[in-house]
């Protein structure tokens, strides 16, 4: 690679977190340490019901009798699940916006996040939870109008409760993994979603996850109901300040799509990636993510995964129901001394189901992403059909890229098309572009998003735009 | 003043030396046709001149309006009116040829101290150009060559050099690969584009696109040198009796540097 090649992308590799600023405000936290004592304390701040604790202490039980699940391709010193704290949340309790801390709000502006009157203009409602608690939630009233209900997980439990408790856990089970269980215990805030049947959602749902409290581990639980023919697209995003510590993200989405329901979620996950030169801090990111498709409903997983130390994360469909269709859209970036595992399952239990696979693994640096998918065609699922591609691109020489598909057909019917890939950004390409005026830095750039182009033409709009930047500058920060 | 001047250049790609010794000189408003076998340096002269790095000059000169070319970056010769239409062009997938051509060309008119072209103008700008090289639309849409066929490729390139209008464009071997209709179509591009202010260097292996594009100058190039210069009549000959006479003349003087040292 020319010098200066090396120059511009060292330069991006080195970028600094933009989004790695600490907030200043009072929290009320938990000592560090897990037992049955904080978990009661814990639900009880929360005014939660009986059946609740009880379910988050079978939980506790559960994981007690499991262990850290050891298969991912990655390296991470173990992790004191007793050092770290469970709860943290802003002193002052909330009712309305106005009373949301003005510090937290500035965060969120620095963060570019359209709390406000910006929403109404974008169109998006807003749950953001910064710690965890679910700081505020936007445009209730006119989603309320439509049957809608987009609120945080505590208000559910509280508010909602039959239908917290028909549907939490029914997808993701309290025992699933050694952190869903975890998750399951300890949980402190997360979203809510249900849409009636037949009611298409009137605006996108969207929910910006903050971790700002050091020691602190953040475990969200997000439920999504899909009635009948119901129709809601849903964004995550994340940030994290810049801390020497790791700290810990074990979060648990469900999605449940009823018979013809569609269900959209994107992710764009930008957690503190460690330091860029030592790979020292960053964010631990075990989550599990999985929905049920019924009868001819949809399930589309899209993710933009450029931030956190550690990223294991298989976002899952199954495809229960006859004509179901399950998607995966995935774009993870590893530079510097980050380490993805990530891909997805897609379970075919009914006939005539679909999915699709599109993977688009980069690794930059001395970082390493691993695509790990499952493609499961059961007995009974008769013309089941797969597509899948995996696709990955290495920028520089001591970065890895790594594909497992593991493919289990158990139903002589089943379709099944797999494509894979590597490629380096390539001089020739880099060259190309030069001669033509474009200098290596915008060319980078260039070439990687055409790389993802068919994982950003899934994300909503203003989110393709803001996908497409954040990638820059974490290639301008991890591209090398 | 003199467009291109090359001296007594010597260029080594992994311990091997491909150009030995190459002198060359443009000026402006000049067509130059380079002509030579198989594997006598011609791409890599080309690629020299684009700034590809991993041919290592070991000496020689290049001076390119005046200016030491050596010295620049490829995306700085590009701005300063460099062009290199590629024998192989590449492929970028998922960036549209439209995309592409715009950052380029908003890229070069910045250098030059010029606003960035909207992207309605640049279309309009840009059709204008595509009739030239009868270049169908569809294409500025697909990702940059990616799928084009091989005379697709060629075309593209040429449009390139008609929206960013160069002031020295380089086409390696642009007519291979194309059936006669495409190669008339490429050449009424370039003379279209010759201008006092241009100079070309037309690469070719083969003398009918010196049929339409008429050079002032041919060279014929052999192991790594020109050889022989002259005017067009030169190109017919090589046509006609091939290299073998310029690689036994060569050869025979090497011989004999050889034994005198
Ligand atoms: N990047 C490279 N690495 C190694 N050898 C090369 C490289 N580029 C060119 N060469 C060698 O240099 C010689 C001249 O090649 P080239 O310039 O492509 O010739 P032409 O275009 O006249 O056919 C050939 O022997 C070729 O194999
Ligand atoms: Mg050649």
């Amino acid at each position: 690679m020319p010098p200066e090649t090396q120059d511009v992308l060292d330069e991006r590799v080195g970028r600094a977190y933009e989004a790695g600023f600490v907030t200043d405000v009072e929290q009320d936290t938990f000592e560090p340490g897990l037992d049955e004592g904080v978990i009661a304390r814990l639900s009880a701040l929360k005014q939660e019901p009986q059946w609740m604790l009880d379910w988050r202490l079978k939980a506790y039980q559960n994981w007690l009798k499991m262990h850290e699940p050891t298969w991912a391709n990655i390296k991470y010193e173990p992790i004191d699940y007793q050092s770290i704290s469970y709860y943290s949340a802003p002193k002052k309790s909330l009712n309305s916006l106005d009373e949301v801390d003005p510090e937290i709000l500035a965060t969120y502006e620095k963060l570019g996040i359209p709390l406000l009157e910006q929403q109404m203009l974008a169109g998006v409602a807003v749950d953001a939870v910064f710690d965890s608690v679910s700081v505020a939630t936007t445009f209730k009233a006119k989603l309320a109008e439509a049957g809608v209900i987009f609120c945080s997980m505590s208000e559910a439990i509280r508010d909602h409760g039959d239908l917290v408790r028909q549907y939490l856990g029914s997808v993701v089970p309290r025992g699933d993994n050694f952190f869903a269980a975890l998750n399951s215990a300890v949980f402190s805030d997360g979203s809510f979603v249900y849409v009636p049947k037949g009611v298409r959602c009137p605006m996108e749902l969207s929910t910006y996850f903050r971790i700002n409290a050091s020691n602190t581990g953040q475990f969200e639980r997000t439920l999504i109901i899909a009635e009948e023919g119901a129709h809601v697209s849903y964004l995550e995003g994340c940030t994290a300040p810049m801390r020497d510590e790791n700290q810990l993200h074990a979060a648990v989405v469900e999605l449940y799509a009823a018979e013809g329901a569609t269900i959209k979620y994107s992710t764009v996950q930008n957690w503190y990636p460690g330091d860029p030169e030592t790979g020292k801090g960053g964010i631990f990111n075990f989550v599990t993510k999985r929905g049920v498709a019924e009868r001819r409903a949809k399930i589309s997983w899209t993710q933009v995964e450029t931030g956190s130390a550690i990223t294991w994360k298989y976002p899952s469909v199954i495809l229960k129901g006859d004509d179901s269709v399950g998607e995966f859209y995935s774009v993870a970036l590893s530079k510097a001394y980050q380490q993805a595992d990530t891909g997805t399952k897609m379970i075919h239990v009914g006939k005539n189901t679909t999915s699709t696979i599109i993977s688009k693994g980069i690794s930059a640096g001395f970082g390493q992403n691993t695509y790990r998918g499952q493609v499961k065609i059961l007995r009974d699922a008769e013309n089941a059909r797969n597509f899948s591609q995996c696709d990955s691109m290495l920028i520089g020489d001591k970065c890895g890229a790594h594909t497992f598909p593991y493919i289990d057909v158990q139903n002589p019917t089943a379709q099944m098309e797999h494509e894979a890939s590597t490629s380096k950004v390539g001089e020739d390409q880099l060259f190309y572009c030069n001669s033509r005026g474009i200098d290596t830095e915008d060319a980078v750039g260039m070439i990687v998003n055409g790389f993802c182009k068919e994982v950003f033409n899934e994300l909503p709009m203003e989110f393709a735009v803001e996908a497409r930047k954040l990638l820059e500058i974490s290639l301008e920060g991890s591209v090398g | 003043m003199t467009m291109l001047e090359i001296k007594d250049l010597h260029v080594r790609v992994e311990d091997k030396e491909i150009l030995k010794g190459l002198s060359l000189t443009i000026n402006p408003g000049e067509v130059h046709a380079v002509m030579g076998p198989n594997g006598s340096g011609k791409s890599t002269l080309a690629q020299v001149l684009a700034g590809k790095d991993e041919y290592e000059i070991t000496s020689g000169e290049i001076r390119y309006k005046g200016e030491d070319l050596i010295e620049q970056a490829p995306e700085e010769r590009a701005r300063e009116g460099l062009f290199l239409a590629f024998q192989y062009p590449v492929e970028i997938p998922g960036v549209s040829n439209v995309y592409f051509l715009k950052a380029a060309l908003n890229a070069i008119r910045k250098h030059r101290g010029l606003e960035e072209m909207d992207a309605m103008d640049f279309l309009t700008y840009v059709r204008e150009k595509m009739k030239m090289v009868q270049m169908d639309e569809t294409l500025l849409q697909r990702p940059v060559n990616e799928g084009f066929s091989g005379g697709e490729k060629k075309r593209n390139e040429i449009f390139h050099l008609s929206v960013l209008d160069p002031t020295l464009a380089v086409l390696d071997e642009t007519d291979s690969g194309l059936d006669i209709d495409a190669l008339k179509i490429v050449s009424d591009g370039v003379n279209s584009l010759r201008s006092p202010e241009r100079a070309f260097i037309v690469i070719t292996h083969y003398q009918r696109l010196l049929n339409y594009i008429e050079p002032d100058r041919v060279h014929a190039m052999v192991d790594g040198r020109i050889v022989e210069s002259g005017g067009k009549e030169l190109a017919l000959k090589l046509e006609d009796k091939g290299y073998a006479w310029l690689e036994e003349r060569v050869a025979a003087a090497d011989a004999a540097a050889a034994s005198g040292a």
